[in-house]
C-alpha cells in the first residue's frame, strides 16, 4: 500500500448541514428528479389520449366538477404559508417552533387529505368506465400518494421530535422535509389543470 | 508544497484498527443482512448478476439446440417463446443493466477517495429488491408460470385479453422490481460523484469511468420511470379493468410502445455507456500513459446520453410507427457514430502515443472495437432504406442488437472483470485462461452471430421455434449453434479461472497494474472503511504524480463514521456528515415491497393491506438515530 502524507486537516470543518449543503437533501432531489419524470410521462399519457379521442371528456361522461377541487387546491397552496416558516424556523435550529411547526403540518396534511377524499365522487368517472377515466384516475392516485406518504412521514417525525433530543442533523430533516412538501404542492399545479381544466378547454 | 511532516506509522496503524472497528460489520448471518458496506452490497450484486447471465445463457443454448437442424423437436412452440422472453428479459433487466451498476457501486466510491456510496441504506435495499425482481421472474418461470410475451411484452398481445392467467403479470412486476432497484442505485451514485469526491478533485480531473456512471445515472434517473409507468399501467390494465391500452374504450396500443421506448432507447446506452468508462480506464492503464483527448471523451459521453433521448423522438415520428421495434437497434447505432468515433479515436491514440502491455482486458479492448466496428457497419446497412424492409424481425436484427450488447458491453465488462478483479477479491486473475476465454468467446461469438446476418438476408424471421429443410439456413444455423457452444466453453473457462483464483490466498498488491485512480491507494481488497484519511487530488493521474506517496487530508472521525462532503464542481471540502451504520431495516423493508408487489399480481387489496407492513418499515428505517454529533437518519 503507498505511503501517505498529510497535506490538510478536515477536523475544522462544520460538522452538520442545511439544504444543497447537505448530502441528504440530494437524495431528497434525486427522488424528486423521478417523480417528476413520473408526473410529466403520465401528464403526456393524459394529453395523447385526449388527443385520441374526438370529444373530452369522452360522451356522455361529464368534466370533473371544479368546487371541491377549488377547495382543496386553495388549501393546498395555503400551506406553503406555515410551510415556509417552518422551514425558516428548523433552519435557525429553534426547537419549540420546529415542533409546533411539525404539528401544525401535520394536522393540515390529515386536513388535505379528508378534503382529497371528496375529489375522488366527483370526478364523474370511474376508473374502469374509459381510458378516459382510467388517465383522470392515474394521475390523481399519483399525487395523493405522494400525499399520503408525505403525511405519515411528518407525523412519524414529529412524534420523533417530542420523544427524543433533537440536534442539528434533524433540524436539517425538517428542513428537508419542507422543500419536499414545496415539491407536493407545486406538482399539484400541472396536474390540477389536467384534470380539471383539460376537460373544458375545447 | 507544504507539506505537514509524516504521521508516525504507528499513529496511522492505530487509526486504522479504530476505524476498522468502526466501519466493520457484525459476523455472520446477522453482520451479511444488515452490511451497508458498499464493496459488500456490490460483491453480491455482481455474483447475482453473473449467475443470471449464466442461466440467461443456457436458456440461449437451448434455443440455438432446437434449431441447429430443421424441424427441430427439442422444445415446443410455446416452450420457445418462454425461453426467448426469459432469456431477453434477464439480459436486459438482471444482467446487463445491474451488472454495470453492481461494478460502480464497488468501484465509483474508491475512484473518488470515499469512505462509502451516499446512501449505503438505500444501496442496500436496492438490491434485495433487485434479488426480488429475479427471483419473482426464475421462480416464476420453473413453476411453469414464466412469461412468454417477448422481453419487451407489447399490448395488446400482453394485454388482459391474448395474455389470460398471471405470465405477463409476472414480467411486468419483475421490471417494477428491478428498476425501483435501479432508481435507488442511481440516485446515490450521483450523489456519490457530485458531493463525495476527494477534496481537489475537480470535475475536469474525474477519471472518466466515473463519468461514464455520472452520465448513465442520470439518463437511468429519467428513462426508467418510463417503463415503470407503462407496466404499472400494463398491470392495472389486466388486473383492475382500467382501459389504457384497450381501443375499444378510447385506449391506444401504441401508447405502450411510445412509453415503453422512451425507456428502451436509452436503456442501451444506459448499458453501453458504462462499458465505455470500463475501456477508458483500461486503455489508460496499459497504454502507461494518461487518455488523449480527455476533454473529447467527456464531452462524447454527455452527448450520447442526450442523443440516448432525442432519438427516441425520431424513432417515434421519422421511422414510423409500425416499424418501430425492428429499427430500434438500427439507430442505436447510427446516431452512436459520431461521438462513439471520437471515442474510438481517443482510444487508439491514445494506445499508438503509449507504450501498451497486451494483458487480457487489453485484449478485450481490441476485440470490443473490432466487433463494435462490424456492428456499426451492419446498422448502416439496415439504414439504408431497400434493405430496411426486407430485414426487420429477421435473425439480421438478432445479429446487429447481440453484436451491439455483447461487442459493445460484454467484452469490455469480462476486461474490467479481469482488469479489477484483483480489487474485488485480492486476487489476480489467471492470464493464460484469461486469453483462453478471450479467444473462445471472441471467435464462438463471431462464428454464432456473424451467419445470422446471413440468416437474414436470406429471410429467416426472428423468434421462429423452428425452420423447415430446403431453405437454405441449415448451415448458418448449425454454425450458429457451434458458435454458441464455443462461448459457452469460454464463459466455463470464466468460471475455473474464477474459482481458482478464489481458491489461492489473498496475496494481491494494492496496485497489481501500476495503475493511475485511486482505488488502487488501498488494499486489495479494501478495508471497510476504504482510506485511512482522505486523499488530496492535483492531477487526472493520482497516483502516476508522486510514485512513493500520496497527500492526504486528516481530520475525519475515527470512533463514528463520518464522511467529507465537497462541493459539486470544485470538490472544496463543505462539511463533515455522518453515515449510518448497519441495519436491518432496508432488508425487511424490502421485504415488506416484495409481499406487496408480489401480493399485487394477486389482489388490488394487497396495495392497501401491504402498505402496513411497509409503513413499519420504512418508519424504522428513518426512525433518526443520533451517532455522531450531527446524528445521522439518512
Ligand atoms: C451469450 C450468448 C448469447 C446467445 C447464444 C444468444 C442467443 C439468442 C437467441 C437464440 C435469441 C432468440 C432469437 C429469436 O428466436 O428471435 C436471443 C434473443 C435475445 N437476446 Fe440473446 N443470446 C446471447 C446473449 C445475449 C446477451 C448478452 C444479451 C443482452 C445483454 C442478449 C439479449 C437478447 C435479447 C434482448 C433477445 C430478444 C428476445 C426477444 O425476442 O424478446 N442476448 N438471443
Ligand atoms: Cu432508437
Amino acid at each position: 500500500m503507498i505511503r501517505t502524507r498529510v497535506v490538510g486537516d478536515l477536523s475544522t470543518l462544520p460538522d452538520h448541514a442545511f439544504g444543497l449543503r447537505s448530502i441528504l437533501f440530494w437524495g431528497v432531489i434525486g427522488f424528486m428528479l423521478v417523480e417528476g419524470t413520473v408526473f410529466v410521462l403520465a401528464g403526456g399519457v393524459y394529453l395523447y389520449l385526449r388527443g385520441l379521442s374526438p370529444t373530452w371528456p369522452p360522451e356522455p361522461v361529464l368534466p370533473p366538477s371544479l368546487i371541491y377541487s377549488a377547495i382543496f387546491t386553495l388549501a393546498l397552496f395555503a400551506t406553503e404559508l406555515p410551510n415556509r416558516w417552518l422551514n425558516r424556523r428548523a433552519r435557525a435550529l429553534d426547537l419549540r417552533a420546529t415542533r409546533a411547526g411539525l404539528v401544525l403540518m401535520t394536522v393540515l396534511g390529515l386536513a388535505l387529505l379528508l378534503l382529497r377524499a371528496f375529489e375522488f365522487p366527483h370526478l364523474n368517472v370511474r376508473w374502469d368506465q374509459n381510458a378516459y377515466g382510467s388517465v383522470v384516475w392515474m394521475l390523481m392516485i399519483l399525487h395523493t400518494t405522494h400525499l399520503i406518504t408525505d403525511w405519515a412521514d411528518t407525523a412519524v417525525f414529529t412524534v420523533w421530535t417530542f420523544t427524543h433530543d433533537v440536534g442539528p442533523d434533524q433540524f436539517s430533516d425538517a428542513s428537508d422535509n419542507c422543500a419536499y412538501w414545496t415539491f407536493v404542492v407545486w406538482t399539484w399545479l400541472p396536474i390540477y389543470a389536467l384534470v380539471y381544466w383539460a376537460p373544458r378547454l375545447t | 508544497m507544504s507539506a505537514v511532516p509524516m504521521p508516525p506509522a504507528d499513529a496511522e496503524a492505530r487509526a486504522a484498527a479504530k476505524l476498522a472497528e468502526t466501519w466493520g460489520d457484525r459476523p455472520g448471518v446477522w453482520g451479511w443482512l444488515t452490511t451497508v458496506d458498499h464493496k459488500r452490497i456490490a460483491r453480491r450484486y455482481l455474483v447475482t448478476t453473473f449467475v443470471f447471465f449464466g442461466l440467461a445463457g443456457i436458456l440461449a443454448l437451448l434455443m440455438r439446440l432446437q434449431l441447429a437442424r430443421p424441424e427441430g423437436r427439442l422444445l415446443s412452440p410455446d416452450r420457445y417463446n418462454e425461453l426467448f422472453t426469459v432469456h431477453g428479459s434477464t439480459m436486459m433487466f438482471i444482467f446487463a443493466v445491474p451488472v454495470m451498476e453492481a461494478v460502480a457501486l464497488y468501484l465509483v466510491p474508491l475512484m473518488v477517495g470515499a469512505r462509502n456510496i451516499a446512501f449505503p441504506r438505500l444501496n442496500a435495499y436496492s438490491y434485495y429488491m433487485y434479488l426480488g425482481g429475479a427471483l419473482t421472474l426464475w421462480v416464476a418461470f420453473f413453476l411453469n408460470i414464466g412469461p412468454d410475451i417477448g422481453w419487451f411484452g407489447y399490448t395488446p398481445l400482453s394485454g388482459p385479453e391474448y395474455s389470460p392467467g398471471k405470465r405477463a403479470d409476472i414480467w411486468a412486476q419483475m421490471i417494477t422490481f428491478t428498476e425501483v432497484a435501479a432508481l435507488a442505485v442511481s440516485v446515490s451514485i450521483v450523489t456519490t460523484i457530485l458531493r463525495m469526491r476527494a477534496p481537489g478533485m475537480t470535475l475536469a480531473r474525474m477519471p472518466l469511468f466515473v463519468w461514464a456512471m455520472l452520465v448513465t445515472a442520470f439518463m437511468t434517473i429519467f428513462a426508467l420511470p418510463s417503463v415503470m409507468l407503462v407496466t404499472s399501467m400494463l398491470i392495472s390494465d389486466r388486473l383492475m379493468g382500467t382501459h389504457f391500452f384497450n381501443y375499444a374504450e378510447g385506449g391506444d396500443v401504441v401508447l405502450f410502445q411510445h412509453l415503453f421506448w422512451f425507456f428502451g432507447h436509452p436503456e442501451v446506452y444506459i448499458i453501453f455507456i458504462p462499458a465505455l468508462g470500463f475501456v477508458s480506464a483500461i486503455t489508460e492503464t496499459f497504454a502507461r500513459r494518461p487518455v488523449v483527448g480527455h476533454t473529447f471523451m467527456v464531452l462524447a459521453l454527455v452527448a450520447i446520453g442526450f442523443l440516448a433521448f432525442g432519438l427516441w423522438v425520431h424513432h417515434m415520428f421519422a421511422t414510423g410507427l409500425p416499424k418501430l421495434g425492428n429499427s430500434f437497434y438500427t439507430s442505436a447505432s447510427m446516431a452512436i457514430a459520431l461521438p462513439s468515433g471520437v471515442q474510438i479515436f481517443c482510444w487508439i491514440a491514445t494506445i499508438w502515443a503509449g507504450r501498451p502491455i497486451f494483458k487480457t482486458p487489453m485484449l478485450w479492448v481490441i476485440g470490443f472495437i473490432v466487433t463494435f466496428v462490424i456492428g456499426g457497419l451492419t446498422g448502416v446497412m439496415v439504414a439504408s432504406a431497400p434493405l430496411d424492409l426486407q430485414l426487420h424481425d429477421t435473425y439480421f436484427v438478432v445479429a446487429h442488437f447481440h453484436y451491439v450488447l455483447i461487442g459493445g458491453a460484454v467484452f469490455p465488462l469480462f476486461g474490467a472483470f479481469q482488469y479489477w478483479f484483483p480489487k474485488f477479491t485480492g486476487r489476480v486473475l489467471s492470464e493464460t485462461l484469461g486469453r483462453w476465454q478471450f479467444w473462445l468467446i471472441f471467435l464462438g461469438f463471431q462464428l454464432t452471430f456473424f451467419p445470422m446476418h446471413l440468416l437474414g438476408l436470406n429471410g429467416m424471421p426472428r423468434r421462429v421455434y423452428t425452420y423447415p429443410a430446403g431453405l437454405g439456413w441449415e448451415p448458418y444455423n448449425l454454425a450458429a449453434t457451434i458458435g454458441a457452444f464455443t462461448i459457452a466453453a469460454g464463459a466455463v473457462i470464466f468460471v475455473v479461472n474464477v474459482v481458482l483464483a478464489l481458491r489461492r490466498p489473498a496475496d494481491a498488491p494494492a496496485n497489481p497494474w501500476d495503475a493511475p485512480g485511486l482505488e488502487w491507494a488501498v488494499a486489495s481488497p479494501p478495508p471497510a472503511y476504504n482510506f485511512v484519511d482522505t486523499p488530496a487530488v492535483s492531477s487526472r493521474t493520482p497516483l502516476w504524480e508522486d510514485r512513493t506517496s500520496l497527500p492526504v487530508m486528516g481530520g475525519l472521525a475515527t470512533d463514528y463514521r463520518e464522511i467529507v462532503v465537497t462541493s459539486p464542481v470544485e470538490a472544496e471540502p463543505g462539511n463533515r456528515q455522518d453515515s449510518p451504520d448497519p441495519t436491518i431495516w432496508p432488508f425487511l423493508a424490502a421485504l415488506a415491497t416484495t409481499v406487496l408487489f408480489i401480493g399485487s399480481i394477486f389482489s388490488e387489496w394487497a396495495l392497501v393491506w401491504g402498505a402496513i407492513p411497509l409503513a413499519i418499515a420504512l418508519t424504522g428505517w428513518f426512525w433518526p438515530k443520533r451517532t455522531g454529533p450531527g446524528g445521522a437518519p439518512e
